[in-house]
């Protein structure tokens, strides 16, 4: 039984890592452009979320509504004013200028909020559990795994119902043809960072809530949701939450077995698949 | 005049591909744009559609200087185009791929979904297959009617022929007068002569980045199509 229920737990540790890489799993679709400052994003996110509940009062719920506009705009004027000028066929521009962003927003919070760690507090979801027969499950995980699978349906929902959506698959095929049909995919690609950067603002909100986190947790949030995106094959949203799932359970096993081996068994989940499918388990046929 | 190149010149890096054409297409007119290889046809069309920029005067779109525009701009502006290898979206399928030719700019006129299907029936049946997994022919009238989607004034074809059997180069052809009808003026860049001599009011031969002849083509003889298409040497 100890051992089913430590697959429950990885399952529903893999939502919080699909919900970190989901953003990073759009955008790399878009526009190929891999955001170093991914992590660095999220805990820059927990911080707005933070200040929402202790200098507002709101609830981390209200607080992390109110955040999503600021992160949307935050992603928009990102994209606009900073990453449409180093996107083109070179691949390195766009990786120096996200590094550099990731080491900025470190020491930028840094400045602002000291190295301390910090919490954003749940209330009484903190500790709560279900009772479900065979497992016990925290309310918190629960939550987190259900909210993963809410933005992909969402985020698939934009990407295939929906006008816009059909822009973001034309302009990601062949940004100049999109051209040619009145689209503007420097625009389109300063909607998918927006929209990145709500995603990214609920994983805010999960990572504050059932973790510490600082100034310096966001290059290995990274870490995870890339490999959760790599493990799923680009550009596939089901496929992340796959591949957060395979790292999530990988390494809850890997602390069972020996607490020091959680992170660690994460990695080498990801580097098994790497060796039996490059590609990912679910590759796109474009491309 | 509906559209205009002013001393038109077009680079790629360090190669000049265009020496300063001068063309000029009326509303509802049908010119044709022949040459050999590389003449620089294909440039031409990129560099009107913005995805080649310019300086502003150099194309001219009903006398405003349109040059520098970006392609969403011009396109915006009534000016669509089907490109050279017909470009569609592999990742949307044959009903996506004519929705997004209207999705931008939908003016009033004849096209939308339901009269691409009457022009192109076969396009019906395929509507959920992915653009590119149909033949060479029904990709080229995807592309055709993605580009009438928006309705546009002027309607640029790029080799709507290449690389297609002669069947289905009639049919396709069949469709410009249907398309010229619902007033739209045409500009077909083609290879194969007779076909645009067919269609065209007038047309331009170019050779080597310039336009070595300019006629009616009605009146047009082969000697002065020859002389045009290989120089005076030939
Ligand atoms: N992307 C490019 N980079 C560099 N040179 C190019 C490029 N595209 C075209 N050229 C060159 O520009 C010249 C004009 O090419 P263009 O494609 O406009 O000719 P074309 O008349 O359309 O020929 P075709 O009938 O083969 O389509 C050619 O010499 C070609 O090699
Ligand atoms: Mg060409």
């Amino acid at each position: 039984m100890i051992w089913l229920d430590t697959l429950v737990q990885g399952i529903l540790l893999g939502g919080l890592y699909a919900l970190f890489a989901a953003g990073l799993s759009l955008v790399f679709g878009i526009m190929r452009l891999v955001n170093l400052a991914h992590g660095d994003l999220i805990v820059f996110a927990a911080y707005l979320v933070l200040m929402g509940v202790t200098l507002l009062g709101l609830s981390p719920w209200i607080a992390a509504l109110v955040a999503m506009p600021l992160m949307f705009g935050l992603g928009w004027l990102l994209q606009t004013v900073v990453l449409n000028r180093v996107l083109g066929k070179d691949i390195l521009p766009p990786l120096l200028v996200t590094f550099g962003l990731s080491v900025a927003l470190q020491n930028g919070l840094l400045e602002a909020f000291s190295a301390d760690s910090r919490r954003i507090p749940a209330g009484s979801l903190e500790g709560a559990s279900l009772d479900l027969g065979l497992v016990t499950v925290g309310v918190m995980p629960l939550l987190t795994f259900a909210s993963a699978i809410v933005v992909i349906v969402a985020l698939n929902g934009l990407f295939y119902h929906t006008a816009l959506g059909r822009a973001f698959r034309a302009t990601s095929d062949d940004a100049v043809t999109a051209g040619l049909m009145g689209i503007e995919p420097k625009r389109i690609f300063a909607m998918a960072t927006g929209i990145a950067m709500v995603v990214v603002t609920i994983a805010a909100l999960y990572l504050g809530m059932r973790s510490n986190f600082d100034p310096s947790i966001g290059p290995a949030r990274l870490i995870y949701a890339f490999e959760a995106v790599i493990i799923g094959g680009l550009g596939s949203l089901w496929g992340t939450l796959a591949g957060g799932v395979i790292i999530g359970v990988a390494q809850t096993f890997g602390a069972a077995v020996n607490p020091e081996w959680q992170i660690l068994a994460g990695h080498i989940a990801f580097l098994v698949v790497m060796l039996l499918k490059p590609r990912g388990l679910f590759p796109r046929a474009v491309d | 005049m509906l559209l205009q190149t002013h001393g038109l010149t077009a680079n790629y890096g360090q190669f000049r591909a265009l020496f300063g054409v001068d063309i000029a297409v009326a509303a509802g007119e049908c010119v044709a744009i022949i040459g050999a290889n590389g003449a620089g046809k294909s440039t031409l069309m990129r560099a009107i559609t913005g995805v080649i920029r310019n300086e502003p005067a150099m194309v001219l779109h009903r006398g405003e200087p349109i040059g520098a525009l970006s392609s969403a701009e011009v396109m915006k502006r009534g000016i669509a185009m089907v490109p050279e290898g017909r470009r569609l979206f592999p990742s949307l399928s044959v009903e996506e791929n004519l929705l997004i030719g209207g999705q931008v700019r939908k003016a009033p006129g004849p096209w939308n979904l339901e009269a691409i299907y009457e022009l192109f029936p076969i396009l019906r049946e395929r509507r959920r297959n992915p653009g590119t997994a149909l033949s060479g022919g029904q990709q080229q009238m995807v592309a055709i009617g993605r580009a009438l989607m928006s309705n546009p004034e002027l309607l640029l074809c790029d080799e709507i022929s290449l690389g297609l059997a002669p069947v289905v180069i009639r049919d396709i052809y069949a469709a410009l007068p249907k398309i010229r009808a619902g007033g739209a003026a045409i500009v077909v860049v083609e290879q194969d002569i007779g076909k645009a001599l067919a269609v065209a009011d007038r047309v331009y031969c170019m050779m080597e980045g310039r336009v070595t002849l300019t006629a009616k083509a009605a009146d047009v003889s082969r000697q002065q199509i020859h002389t045009a298409y290989f120089g005076e040497a030939a």
